[in-house]
């Protein structure tokens, strides 16, 4: 990569002189009538800017995944054949201009090309998360059979070799952790949005309805700091010990609950939303019959707006069983398969980064095993997210 | 059996109190959502503050030619031949002669004595010595750190009970520094060195500072606003103004919002997978950390500037037209200018996203204890090449350490990277407000 900075830099340095030259070549060409051009000299000069510029840069591009591909360097041929698209690129650009050149309509071409190309970068993020995960999967897969993977119940990682690698003891952390979140989060944020909406009047609303969406902005770490400096021990004290539970400050309940307080933003304003989609309509029809407030929003609103609140709650959950942080610092690190809130127990995400941050050797079945994991918790994720994402937007077109 | 209407009878009374109850359960929702945010960040407050401040041991230390410059020569060169462990000894004399002047006398053996300095103490007095070599043989006031144990002995943390059973202080030791700060040589001041320090070993909590992170966390902000700034606007603007209404873009589309609630760690294996074992940048650099969480923030861009350009009404694209411009032009000229508020919040909202992100950052190796500050641009590791660690991962990182001094310094990180946040989004809502038009 180093040796291509030198003809990029040239390339670049070409390119402003190209621009210069081409607009006063344009206005050579026009004899000093600009209204003689189709196109402004400005456009001839950006025309000519990124001829000189784009081929270059997309062959770089392409160099360096084969350089890496191949493992070879970049060498002689690849500086040679970028300098020659650059200066292919700005001679023919230059030698183009007449007076009749529509020098707009190609530099919009190639500046269409770059947006294309800005916007295919999601897709090749997806295609990039997509194999960079399979493909350590299936090197997984050939050193520990998959069997035991998805059914075993036990996972102790022996750095020696001869690993209990089941996921199940890890899924169950997630469920039992998410389940936890989900009743904090689900309804506070559902009874918040149905107040808010509903029945609060404008200047508590101005108050409370920032004041939540302040916890969707504090990042995780800070939660995680807190479940591992205040709830952890608060409720080891409080709850644990004294009903005999344990001693462990990082426990299933301590992750749960910090993480309930982190979803409750995104289960009110995602029901809020919905909620006032309901049409104002069926509201006035069901007071009108004589139904008092409450029993309104419970017996029509609530009804009608179940759909996207249930969408609501699987984005919510899709977000508890991906968080990191506060499960990494608030439930622990012991894989356990217990009923017990208060013990301590780990997640899918806590495993990812025990295993993929330890010294180990990278390609032993103990480090690939955090990309099954990884991969795992990515389709599980996605098809909550596809579901929620369906759901909701049926709902929305209902009343539109 | 006649009941007058102006008395509610027993169904009515019944549902007036479900409607009743039903109230008190909305409001007190909003009540516990607001209370757990005031508890957050008052315990986060009240543990945190007191990072700030620092316990000074002001002393005059006698640099005496035959202990730091055995030679004589005035040589830096020579006079690095004394260790930071000659030095300890010369900060520890210091303190007993300290003690004498004020007319302390303690049964503290010399080491416990010595105890109480910061081993950091040495190595800043010995730099402070190398840089400039005049101050040999001169009597010079310094203003050197305590212990982490003295530290927290002042902020309220240890306490004459908890020190009787520590291995690295003594209630002795304690009480002794209790006389030394009512004499007014030692003191708690507030500490500027918290912000430019770097990380400190296990030992020296209390020489632990987060310059190394801020310098991380800020080149790795440049890294996100050069790239994922540039890249979401134009994607954006393809998608909202060129894209034909087909099975691709909608794809491009689906694809994009599914992107948004990908769990941020996925994008920490993505990074460790691409960029560091295919791509084979730095470990632990800026320019990965940077990379990951630009391919993590441009859905949030993305989606945010689609808004701003969907709220700029057709009738200006129309007018533009309408005098000849191109498409390119229109949008280039016109929408994109009258958009640009409402994209500017959305980015500043997305580095404030990107800047407190920790689990992507722990898997490409930025949990590595870095002394040195890493430096822009080195020949040898490129631009943004060299280890750094970032704000969130050093909180994460102080959390996992032993000795309790450090969960207060996480606590102050913690503060610090609030702070912030709090301007981003300050920021960010005061362009709102002044720029964003109505249609």
């Amino acid at each position: 990569m180093q040796s291509l900075t030198t003809p990029l830099l040239m390339i670049f340095a070409l390119a402003v002189v190209g621009y210069f030259v081409a607009k006063s070549r344009a206005l050579k060409v026009a004899g000093g009538d600009i209204r003689t051009l189709v196109s402004l000299p400005n456009q001839h000069a950006l025309n000519t800017a990124l001829a000189t510029i784009v081929p270059p840069a997309a062959a770089v591009l392409l160099f360096a995944l084969y350089g890496r591909l191949t493992d070879g360097g970049p060498n002689w041929f690849f500086t040679l054949v970028i300098l020659g698209l650059g200066i292919t690129g700005c001679a023919l650009s230059l030698i183009g201009i007449k007076t009749e050149t529509r020098a707009r309509t190609y530099a919009e071409r190639w500046i269409m090309g770059l947006l294309i190309f800005a916007s295919t970068i999601a897709i090749m993020t997806t295609v990039g998360i997509v194999f960079s995960m399979l493909f350590e999967t299936f090197n997984f897969f050939g050193q520990y059979d998959w069997r035991d993977f998805f059914f075993s119940l036990s996972w102790s990682p022996n750095f020696r070799g001869n690993s209990d690698l089941g996921i199940i003891p890890l899924l169950w952390g997630t469920l039992y952790v998410s389940v936890i979140a989900l009743l904090v989060a689900v309804p506070i944020g559902l009874f918040a949005a149905i107040y808010l909406s509903e029945y609060a009047g404008p200047r508590l609303r101005a108050v409370a309805k920032p004041a939540i969406e302040v916890l969707a902005g504090i990042p995780t770490i800070v939660y995680g700091l807190f479940a591992l400096i205040t709830v952890g021990p608060f409720l080891r004290d409080y709850f644990a010990e004294p009903m005999g539970f344990g001693q462990s400050a990082s426990s299933v309940m301590t992750a749960g609950v910090v993480m309930g307080v982190m979803l409750i933003p995104f289960v009110s304003s995602l029901s809020d939303d919905i909620i006032n989609a309901v049409p104002q309509a069926m509201r006035d029809g069901s007071l009108g019959l004589g139904a008092t407030k409450s029993e309104t929003i419970r017996q029509v609103v609530l009804p009608a707006a179940l759909p996207g609140i249930v969408g609501a709650i699987l984005l919510a959950a899709s977000r508890a069983i991906g968080e990191t942080m506060i499960v990494v610092l608030g439930a622990g690190a012991a894989a356990r398969l217990s009923l017990n809130p208060f013990e301590a127990m780990t997640t899918v995400t806590v495993k990812i980064v025990s295993q993929l941050t330890g010294d180990t050797d990278f390609a032993s079945p103990e480090t690939l095993v955090a990309f099954a994991l990884g991969l795992t918790l990515f389709v599980i994720t996605l098809g909550l997210n596809v579901f929620a994402l369906y759901i909701v937007r049926k709902y929305r077109e209902q009343y539109e | 059996m006649t009941t007058s209407l102006l008395v509610a009878d027993a169904r009515t009374k019944k549902r007036n109190a479900a409607e009743k109850r039903f109230q008190a359960y909305g409001l007190s929702a909003i009540v516990v959502a607001m209370l757990a945010l005031l508890v957050l960040l008052i315990s986060v407050l009240f543990n945190g503050l007191s990072s700030f401040q620092q316990t000074f041991i002001t002393m005059d230390i006698a640099l005496a030619e035959d202990r730091v410059d055995k030679q004589g020569n005035r040589d830096p060169a020579e006079m690095a031949k004394t260790t930071t462990i000659g030095y300890n000894s010369l900060l520890r004399d210091a303190l007993i002669a300290t003690l004498e002047s004020e007319g302390l006398t303690t049964d503290l053996s010399n080491k416990d004595i010595a105890n109480m300095i910061s081993k950091e103490s040495s190595a800043t007095v010995r730099n402070r010595v190398l840089a400039n070599p005049d101050l040999v043989g001169q009597t010079v006031t310094f203003d050197v750190l305590a212990s982490g144990r003295i530290d927290g002995f002042f902020k309220g943390d240890v306490t004459l009970e908890s020190a009787a059973l520590d291995q690295n202080t003594s209630p002795e030791a304690l009480m002794l520094a209790q006389e030394l700060a009512d004499r007014g040589v030692m003191e708690t001041k507030f500490n500027w060195n918290f912000f430019v320090w770097p990380d400190a070993s296990v030992q020296r909590p209390e020489a632990a500072g987060l310059g190394v992170a801020i310098l991380g966390s800020l080149y790795m902000m440049i890294v996100v606003l050069v790239l994922a700034l540039p890249i979401g606007v134009a994607s954006s603007i393809y998608l909202e103004e060129f894209a034909p209404k087909n099975r691709i873009t909608d794809i491009i589309e689906v694809n994009i919002s599914n992107l948004a609630a990908v769990p941020s760690i996925v994008y920490g294996i993505l990074g460790l997978a691409i960029f560091i074992n295919f791509m084979e940048f730095n470990q632990s650099s800026p320019l990965v950390g940077g990379l990951v969480l630009t391919l993590m923030t441009l859905p949030t861009i993305i989606i945010s500037t689609r808004a701003a350009l969907k709220s700029v009404p057709p009738s200006i694209r129309d007018a533009a037209l309408g005098v000849g411009a191109s498409k390119m032009q229109s949008v280039f000229h016109h929408v994109l200018p009258l958009a640009a508020p409402g994209i500017l919040t959305g980015t500043i909202i997305g580095l404030a996203q990107a800047l407190g992100e920790t689990a992507p950052l722990l898997l490409i190796g930025m949990v590595a204890f870095v002394r040195e500050y890493p430096a822009a641009y080195t020949p040898e590791a490129g631009l943004f090449g060299e280890a750094s660690t970032a704000l969130p991962v050093q909180v994460f990182n102080w959390t996992q350490r032993s000795d309790p001094a450090f969960v207060e310094r996480a606590s102050g990180a913690i503060i610090t990277l609030l702070v912030f946040l709090l301007i981003m989004n300050a920021v960010a809502i005061y362009l709102r407000r002044r720029f964003e038009r109505r249609w």
